[in-house]
């Protein structure tokens, strides 16, 4: 760190690496939250104070913040501080800027807490994914969420660039207010919040420019885009090899290698690390659970399962994990919003604190389903898919074993 | 054939609440009865339906949503022996005026004598009313507080949450029912759909038809009405 610091900041800094000593040591998970919340009530203005003279890009979005983060933390290609464990707000970042001094810095960031880490990261690079329903209980609903993020966006600082995805209605609205964007073409599959123009509320018509709405409010060109087996960034076009699965992973890259690009680093060479990246935090991780061989998959939204459920292969018995807790919602009636249907001839076995209402889902889409009200289901061969929403998905993670 | 349109799920299509068009459709397939179940997209004509289903939405499509269905002669296809079946933004959208952003007073459809004020906060969270003697359970998440008109029916009354701020739940005029409740109410409260499915059918009665949608009301029963009782399954355990 270049600037010098003042007595309160060290003091901060000082509670927030006690903070998460203390929380490891008492058996309480990485301690990420404690640590950054002690730290931000001494100093409030700590997370501004660790980001200062480092190069940050911010990540957000519904769906894929983790991933591209990963992506851009890899793509870099040095060390970097980054907020891998998924604490994406305020002390998440704050204890990951304690625990790395790395001058260059990737932060996940929840969509409600965008415009306040803007304000205080003044940030290189703002990657802006895409915005559909989520949790809709503790949430704003999305479209006052869009809101919010252009309010925000109208006052970052000059040096400050967007790198936003062009193909969701939303992420153009709230990023037109900043004065730089670069646009990036990568796919939705989700279009469930975008056929009411959020500028007019008409009806968002396609052609083969893209979307458009009669009150002039239409798709901006893309300078970077997926072109089959490759990517175009910037006029520039390099191939694209991932480990990881799924045609909405190719678009969180192409995000990544764009933010990467506006820093100066070139995609011919970021490109190529990208695939070294095998699982983000336990995602797409192939792992013992129990004598199962599992392959584990992230889903919380309509959104998010509906690409997840698209890039599913086989014809085999699938397991969907499905709670309510805080971090999940207590409203699991989104459950109605992903295209199951697309599931029948399989059986799916159904775990979680809202199996039942996940039971009676596919029982409305004519798919067969099991529910398992203790332990786990019977042992297939070979490996089976599960897909879980957020604590559902960290119970399986910790119940399992790398293999 | 009974024809069900699910109206607008660009515009009023929040929460799920399409759920509770599928589980009509499917509840009177299993039983044999021909259905239609289709999508009524804006920008294009709306289809004539035996049933409307009005979902939630947000602020500005909701007013989207009314001036649409102005233009529909909604409210004539109701006098001419169409059934509704409204949920939150549907429910408010039904009355003669709500506010919803602000204060600013929109008018409504005038479906229904009942006006919808801004609440102080927001209701959010587990839902349980009584209708007519069965308790049905939901979800709600909305800002407003409705007042009925003389004479005009609640659909249910109030035992945890909001609803209409007034101890009850919604409206229940002729052939017009409308409740805050989400989740799909329909999907979570299979009794419910069946009583709508005999109004529609003009059946006395229904055929059970047994399915996990019971054992889900039961549970939801169960946990809503002792609190805290939460299910201890968690999965990976045990």
């Amino acid at each position: 760190m270049t600037s010098r610091r003042s007595a309160r900041t060290w003091l901060a800094v000082a509670g927030v690496r006690f903070g998460n000593w203390a929380s490891r040591r008492a058996g309480r998970g990485a301690g990420t939250v404690v640590g950054g919340s002690i730290g931000l009530a001494i100093d409030r203005n700590l997370l501004g104070k660790l980001a200062r003279g480092r190069t940050v890009i911010v990540v957000s979005g519904t769906n894929g913040k983790t991933t591209t983060s990963a992506f851009v933390a890899a793509g870099w290609g040095a060390p970097v501080a980054t907020n891998e464990t998924g604490s994406n707000m305020p002390a998440g970042h704050v204890a990951a800027l304690v625990r790395s001094s790395a001058v260059r810095v990737v932060l996940e960031c929840d969509e409600a807490w965008l415009g306040a880490v803007l304000d205080a990261v003044k940030p290189a690079i703002v990657v802006l994914l895409n915005l559909s329903r989520d949790q809709l209980d503790r949430s704003s609903e999305v479209r006052q969420l869009a809101e919010r993020w252009r309010r925000a966006l109208e006052h970052t600082s000059p040096t400050t660039a967007l790198v936003a995805n062009a193909l969701d209605p939303l992420v153009v609205y709230a990023a037109s207010a900043a004065r730089r964007v670069v646009w990036c073409a990568a796919p939705v599959a989700w279009t469930g919040d975008t056929e009411s123009c959020p500028r007019c509320t008409a009806a968002v018509q396609h052609d083969a420019s893209g979307w458009w709405c009669e009150c002039g409010f239409r798709q901006p060109v893309a300078t970077s885009y997926l072109a089959d087996t490759d990517v175009v960034i910037n006029a520039e076009r390099c191939p694209l090899e991932l480990a990881l699965p799924g045609s909405f992973n190719r678009g969180n890259a192409l995000l990544a290698l764009s933010a990467l690009e506006a820093i100066g680093v070139a995609p011919r060479e970021s490109a190529g690390r990208l695939a070294r990246v095998h699982d983000v935090a336990g995602r797409y991780a192939t792992r013992r659970l129990g004598e199962q061989v599992v392959r584990l998959l992230l889903a919380k939204n309509p959104a998010g399962f509906g690409a997840t459920l698209a890039d599913l292969a086989g014809a085999g018995a699938l397991w969907i994990a499905i709670n309510d807790h805080v971090a999940d919602g207590h409203d699991p009636s989104w459950l109605y919003d992903v295209p199951f249907e697309v599931l029948r001839g399989r059986t799916v076995w159904c775990l979680g604190t809202r199996r039942l209402d996940l039971a009676t889902r596919l029982w409305y889409a004519r798919v067969e389903a099991a529910v398992v009200d203790d332990g786990l289901p019977p042992v297939h061969g070979g490996v089976t898919d599960v897909i879980a929403n957020y604590t559902a998905f960290r119970e399986l993670l910790e119940a399992s074993e790398p293999c | 054939m009974l024809t069900i349109a699910q109206v607008y799920p660009e515009l009023l299509g929040t929460y799920g609440d399409g759920g509770n068009g599928l589980v009509l459709a499917e509840r009177a397939r299993r039983r044999d009865v021909e259905v239609r179940l289709v999508t009524s997209r804006f920008g294009e004509p709306l289809v004539d339906a035996d049933i409307y289903l009005l979902g939630g939405g947000e602020d500005g499509p909701q007013r989207l949503a009314v001036s649409l269905l102005r233009e529909a002669s909604f409210r004539a296809r109701i006098d001419d022996g169409a059934t509704v079946f409204a949920v939150c933004a549907g429910l408010q959208l039904l009355g003669t005026s709500f506010s919803v952003e602000g204060d600013d007073e929109f008018a409504g459809l005038g479906v229904v004598d009942a006006v919808t004020r801004r609440g102080a906060r927001r209701a959010v969270g587990d839902f349980v009313t009584v209708v007519g003697d069965t308790i049905m359970v939901g979800f709600e998440n909305h800002g407003g507080m409705t007042n009925r008109g003389d004479g005009v029916a609640p659909f249910g009354a109030v035992q945890r949450g909001r609803g209409n701020g007034d101890g009850h739940d919604g409206f229940r005029a002729n052939r017009v029912w409308a409740t805050y409740a989400h989740g799909p109410v329909l999907a979570l409260n299979p009794w419910l759909a069946d009583d709508l499915l005999c109004e529609l059918l003009g059946w006395k009665s229904v055929e059970p038809l047994a399915s996990v949608a019971d054992r889900l009301y039961n549970e939801r029963l169960r946990v809503l009405t002792r609190r805290g009782n939460r299910s201890p399954h968690r999965p990976g355990r045990g």
